[in-house]
């Protein structure tokens, strides 16, 4: 069940500052790794798109947004740990 | 107030906060164009403090700003603020504009990140709405999320890089650790601390079971500053400090006019009464009859048509027109005409500062002229000694800078204090004039006894005066001195009655020496008359006895004549002799 399951992203950047460009890599890799073909993300600049982050209440860059399946999930950060993320994600039991 | 807010002595370079007190004691506000970090425990009031500075500049400044909330919803402060007054809604998006950035609860975090996402949001919105001021409400939230304390650093040296560039008047606010604002140990606010321009740290404690609340400027770069602890109120219209004591203090126009105490005599005594805008001290024990020395003088300032308020910290407002009117002091048609305002306060809600601050607003609202204050000694109960006798003095200096006539008094408490009239709050020493109210213990019975202890600038009696109090009003009576002991109530009465019989006996003995008198001249009168008589017959007499004698010379002569002729001398006188024939 859980494996057709599609996941929807988004994920706020300022610009291609070092934090923002690692989390971009760290979130396709995770992709890759766990969700081949069933997920989508939207990248949002805050550089150029400042009114969006505003307006959706984004502090800090990058914000990682899990939109779909619900809950909705946020994490912050360069998702450079992965098993905390997965866990969020809740990806993890999938994996094992 | 009149001696504070002059334009002249606003710096160009600082923004207006529009907190009574505070521009005084910074001097006119905080720095423009740089960050002031605002410390303080928790509810210590710096939301309210920094939304207060952004509703000043939207409203007064023509200074839009940006309230950015991490810790309450922007829902919240907006229903917090209701009750101020301050209208928000009017002022939104425009002017005033709130962005929500709490964290949401089940934020998880991986891996490092930072400000910059918000602060391009938050640039965007700053250049549309032309913002000057800006606030970050509870930054220590989102430095929490931060992994370490060098990441922390980095944030808030990428945030104050933003503000400083922008030319931007920030308020940070951030938690201080407990009551104690001084012990802020986490390391980022201390660092923090060094970097602003302007630290103002805000106390919230407990000062023997009385709630009080201080600010405290901390730092403040290029300018000058009240460094001393300044107590504050958040207060019907918002934040209100403490003015500063001795900055910004303008004397008091000197006015020679003289207002009346209510009491006739007192006024004499006086040389005319007290001045306007002086400061009455009316000291004395329990029962001396203070606040009917209040009435009078407030009674007398209604009649005058001056608006007035008495402040009365012991008894209800109902009590003390009842008291009042038992010794012939009528308030209440005053009261419902709304020219007198009565306001009773009971001591164990507020502290002193609470207090003063309080009778600022209804004083302003009232616009009094006359203020009475019943007793004053209560802001000692309510404080510790040193915040009252502060208390007190800006009181004063309040009253006399808006010309204010004050009549205050204070208890002294009979046990502890039984020879000297010493006030606890040394207003003694502030006070213009300083009436004393004494009772004299003698032969059985207390009086009141009143003397004038000190009074600037008025040639005043050194006498002391019986004070009597009856349903027909407040008079006072010339005490006796006899043998060096002053006497009052049944001796003066005695000694007052002893004299008047002496009087009766002097006047009647007087009235019999005249009657007295008045018979010996009606004697000697009638023996002048008598006198008199006498003189008129002796004179009588005397004419009568000469003209007896002439008649006899001449028949003496005659005869002689007639001799001569009888006797037929030769030398006859013919013509005698024809007629004789």
């Amino acid at each position: 069940m859980s494996r057709r399951v599609s996941y929807k992203f988004r994920l706020y950047v300022a610009g291609d500052t070092q934090n923002s460009a690692q989390a971009v890599a760290n979130l396709s890799a995770l992709c890759k790794a766990h969700l081949v073909d069933r997920h989508e993300i939207e990248v949002v600049d805050v550089f150029r798109q400042p009114k969006r982050g505003l307006a959706d209440g984004i502090l800090m860059t990058p914000t990682l947004v899990k939109l779909v399946p619900s809950p909705t999930r946020t994490i912050i950060g360069t998702l450079s740990q992965t098993q905390p993320v997965l866990q969020a994600l809740g990806l993890e039991t999938v994996v094992a | 107030m009149m001696n504070s807010n002059e334009p002249s002595s606003l710096s160009p370079s600082k923004a207006p906060t529009g907190i009574e007190g505070f521009d005084e004691i910074t001097n006119g506000g905080l720095p423009q164009g740089r960050t002031t970090l605002l410390e303080g425990g928790p509810g210590s009031g710096k939301t309210i403090f920094a939304l207060q500075f952004l509703m000043h500049g939207a409203r007064h400044c023509k200074e839009s700003g940006i309230f950015v909330a991490f810790e309450e919803t922007s829902k919240r402060i907006m229903s917090n603020a209701e009750g101020f007054g301050w209208k928000l809604e009017e002022l939104q998006p425009k002017k005033l504009f709130f962005v929500d950035a709490q964290p949401t609860p089940d934020l998880i975090q991986s891996g490092s990140f930072d400000l910059s996402g918000m602060l391009a949001a938050l640039e965007a919105q700053t250049k549309e709405m032309r913002a000057r001021r800006i606030v970050f409400d509870a930054l220590d939230i989102v430095l929490a999320l931060l992994p370490d304390a060098a990441a922390q650093r980095r944030e808030i040296y990428r945030l104050h890089g933003w503000l400083l560039e922008r030319e931007l008047t920030a308020i940070i606010t951030a938690k201080a650790d407990g009551d104690d604002a001084s012990s802020l140990n986490q390391q980022q606010f201390g660092f923090m601390q060094f970097m602003v321009d302007c630290a103002v740290v805000l106390n919230h404690g407990v000062v023997q079971g009385v709630s009080q609340r201080n600010l405290r400027v901390q730092k403040y770069r290029g300018s000058t500053f009240d460094e001393h602890e300044s107590p504050f109120l958040i207060g019907k219209g918002g934040f209100e400090v403490a003015g500063a004591r001795t900055l910004g203090r303008v004397d008091a126009k000197v006015i020679n006019e003289r207002v009346t105490s209510g009491v006739k005599r007192l006024d004499t005594m006086l040389g005319g009464g007290y001045y306007r805008g002086a400061s009455v001290l009316i000291t004395g024990f329990p029962g001396t009859a203070k606040t009917t020395l209040c009435g009078t003088f407030a009674e007398a300032a209604c009649k005058r048509g001056e608006r007035t308020m008495f402040v009365s910290f012991d008894s209800d407002f109902a009590e003390v027109m009842r008291n009042l009117a038992s010794v012939g002091i009528r308030l209440d048609s005053y009261v419902k005409s709304g020219r007198l305002r009565i306001i009773s306060v009971r001591t164990i809600t507020g502290n002193a500062e609470t207090y003063l601050l309080r009778i600022k607003t209804y004083g302003k609202e009232h616009g009094a002229r006359c203020l009475v204050i019943d007793p004053v000694s209560t802001l000692s109960s309510s404080a510790s000694e040193l915040t009252a006798h502060g208390v007190a003095e800006r009181l004063i200096d309040w009253s006399k800078s808006n010309g204010m006539t004050l009549v205050c008094t204070s208890l002294v408490d009979e046990m502890s204090n039984r020879s000297s009239g010493v006030s606890p709050l040394q207003i003694s020493t502030l006070a213009d004039t300083w009436i004393h109210l004494n009772y004299l213990a003698q032969a059985g019975e207390r009086n009141r006894g009143l003397s004038i202890i000190k009074s600037r600038g008025t040639a005043h009696s050194n006498q002391v005066r019986e004070l009597i109090l009856s349903d027909s009003g407040v008079t006072m009576s010339d005490t006796y001195t006899a043998g060096g002991e002053v006497l009052m109530g049944t001796l003066r009465w005695q000694k007052e009655s002893a004299e008047r019989s002496a009087t009766e006996a002097a006047e009647v003995a007087g009235k019999l020496n005249l009657v007295k008198l008045n018979a010996e001249e009606a004697v000697l009168e009638v023996r002048v008359k008598s006198l008199q008589t006498e003189l008129m017959a002796k004179q009588v007499e005397k004419t009568l006895l000469a003209r007896t004698k002439q008649s006899r010379e001449r028949e003496l002569s005659r005869g002689r004549t007639r001799m001569r002729e009888l006797r037929g001398a030769d030398a006859a006188i013919p013509g005698l002799k024809v007629s004789k024939q």
